[in-house]
């Protein structure tokens, strides 16, 4: 593989905002709701780019005009339409949306837990809560997004589903399956999906810097990895430089993950 | 037309142990929290507590008051959980009804709406229906063969029944108000403050100041933003400041050292049992006094 053009300097986070932005590739006039640091960039860097049409909110109750920077102060923002949390659901309903949630669980068919870890009739650490995983697994694309990705975080079963994967949807049946996208996950290490024939998870990219065999040493479960599996692609110079110079010049992504 | 003035006293008065108790806002934003610290400091016990959780689901844990909750999550915002909730769960001191924060949302609606459940693809395949086990699926009655039905995948298709969430008694906190029950919202969202009056057999409004009927729109707000009509409310109390320390836009935002330092408490008894006798087991004037000696003007 030739190495000629490549910047050197692109760290770990960058390789990680890549990845997410790309998830919303093709998503068209659709709600990105990212959760972290590292999705809002990939968000952001998305709709300056390649999916210009995306839908962002201000975090509060509105949508916002254009991708403005990571750090901008609310009373800066421009506000496109009013949003409150009751017409988000409307939004979730109809499937105009593509979230990218956090995961402090995550499994081999892509169930995801926020709720607790331990049995949930006596958790041994009290997580926020399911939120609204349940309702956005089953009615529009859903990603995660896991910046610690380790045996802890990738494992066999999660303790509680609030997320569901593609078991659990199947075995719901067809209310359940009729939307049911889980898309993508991308960790500091690679992305995966479950573009498999049992719809398991497998590694779509490993990032630069990281090895294949790292990666399945940090994951509890057996993943599936391609023989011609590639590594995540580089940004082009000009997405380098929205978010270098643009989007996040305090570098906040870096602490959210270190190169 | 009734004048429907009282105390955050009077609201506490009406409300007794082993009620269900909906509390408007969400997460820390527009908490009722006047109210809170008056049931914190009152003899009311074993109560369920309905709410899009944040310090109001903490306080009301941490005082002892509360036996069950119902809720999507319990966040600060600014801190992303409760520690005061997690303690509580992690050491089982209380029930939880865990649902997704869209069912929340439809089991508000179905006990406005009088009707005793609301059909939803969320919640379907999760955890949720595991650790509920009282909930249950319902099956359309519109197969292949109805005239009604859109698409094909959806015939005879089963989804989640959320229940109605029946509440004895309902609180929220809103900018302003006036003496007949409406009341306004001066941010951008109203939350799902609405529907908790609506699910509610006594339903009470704080605010901020009350002024006459008829003068809450004008020049300055659209009448959009009376949000909540007298149709909704037993009562108004007046209480400046009633919603601190979570955000209340425009008349104040969050006080992040408050909350930091109320969340802080949480990892020592010592230390809670400092800010509750500082902060929780005084009067309102007390408090504001307190408060207002932290943040001189």
């Amino acid at each position: 593989m030739s190495t000629a053009g490549r910047d050197p300097g692109v760290s770990r986070a960058e390789s990680c905002v890549i990845a997410c932005a790309d998830a919303w590739r093709g998503a068209g006039e659709v709600m990105a709701s990212p959760f972290g640091t590292i999705p809002s960039l990939g968000a952001r860097l998305a709709k300056l780019t390649f999916a210009p049409d995306l839908v962002l909110t201000d975090g509060e109750a509105a949508l916002m005009v254009g991708a403005p920077p990571i750090a901008t102060r609310p009373a800066e923002l421009v506000r496109e339409a009013a949003m409150p949390y009751r017409s988000v659901f409307d939004v979730v309903w109809s499937g105009r949306r593509h979230i990218m949630m956090m995961a402090s669980q995550i499994d081999r068919t892509g169930n995801q837990n926020i709720s607790a870890i331990g049995p949930h009739a006596h958790p041994k650490v009290q997580l926020v809560g399911v939120r609204g995983a349940p309702g956005n697994s089953v009615n529009h694309p859903t990603s995660y997004w896991v910046p610690d990705h380790s045996v802890r975080t990738f494992v066999e079963q999660v303790d509680v589903v609030s997320g569901v994967g593609y078991a659990r949807a199947a075995a719901a049946g067809p209310g359940a399956t009729r939307f049911h996208d889980v898309r993508r996950v991308v960790s500091n290490l690679g992305v995966f999906d479950f573009e498999t024939p049992g719809r398991t998870m497998r590694l779509r990219s490993f990032h630069p810097g990281v090895s294949v065999d790292e990666i399945v040493a940090a994951t509890g479960f057996t993943l599936a990895v391609p023989d011609d599996v590639a590594e995540t692609r580089l940004p082009t110079p000009e997405e380098l430089e929205l978010v270098r110079v643009v989007l996040d010049p305090g570098s906040l992504r870096d602490r959210e993950v270190r190169s | 037309m009734a004048d429907k003035r009282m105390t955050v006293d009077d609201i506490v008065g009406e409300l007794g142990s082993g009620m269900t108790i909906g509390i408007g806002g969400w997460g820390s934003r527009r908490k009722p929290m006047a109210v809170v610290r008056a049931i914190c400091r009152s003899g009311l016990t074993d109560l369920t507590v309905v709410a899009y959780g944040g310090p109001d689901v903490g306080l009301l844990c941490a005082s002892g008051k509360v036996r069950k909750v119902v809720c999507g999550f319990v966040t600060l915002d600014s801190i992303a959980l409760d520690p005061h909730w997690r303690a509580a769960r992690q050491h089982g001191k209380v029930e939880v009804m865990e649902v997704d924060e869209g069912m929340f949302f439809l089991g508000l609606q179905a006990a406005s709406w009088r009707v005793p459940f609301l059909p939803t693809r969320a919640g379907l395949g999760s955890d949720v229906l595991t650790i509920n086990p009282g909930l249950r699926l319902v099956r359309s009655p519109y197969g292949a063969d109805s005239p009604y039905v859109g698409d094909p995948a959806d015939a005879d298709v089963e989804l989640v029944a959320m229940p109605a969430l029946h509440l004895d008694a309902a609180i929220v906190h809103t900018n302003r108000a006036d003496p007949a029950g409406n009341g306004q919202i001066l941010s951008p969202d109203a939350f799902f403050d609405p529907l908790f009056l609506g699910a509610a057999e006594r339903r009470f409004l704080t605010t901020e100041r009350i002024v006459e009927n008829g003068a809450l729109a004008g020049e300055a707000h659209p009448l959009a933003t009376v949000a909540l009509h007298r149709m909704l409310t037993d009562g108004v109390a007046e209480t400046p400041g009633g919603a601190h320390f979570t955000a209340n836009p425009p008349d104040y935002g969050r006080d992040e050292a408050f909350q930091k330092e109320y969340a802080t408490a949480a990892g020592d008894p010592a230390e809670w049992e400092a800010f509750a006798a500082r902060y929780v087991l005084v009067d309102e004037a007390e408090y504001r006094a307190r408060v207002e000696e932290r943040n001189p003007r």
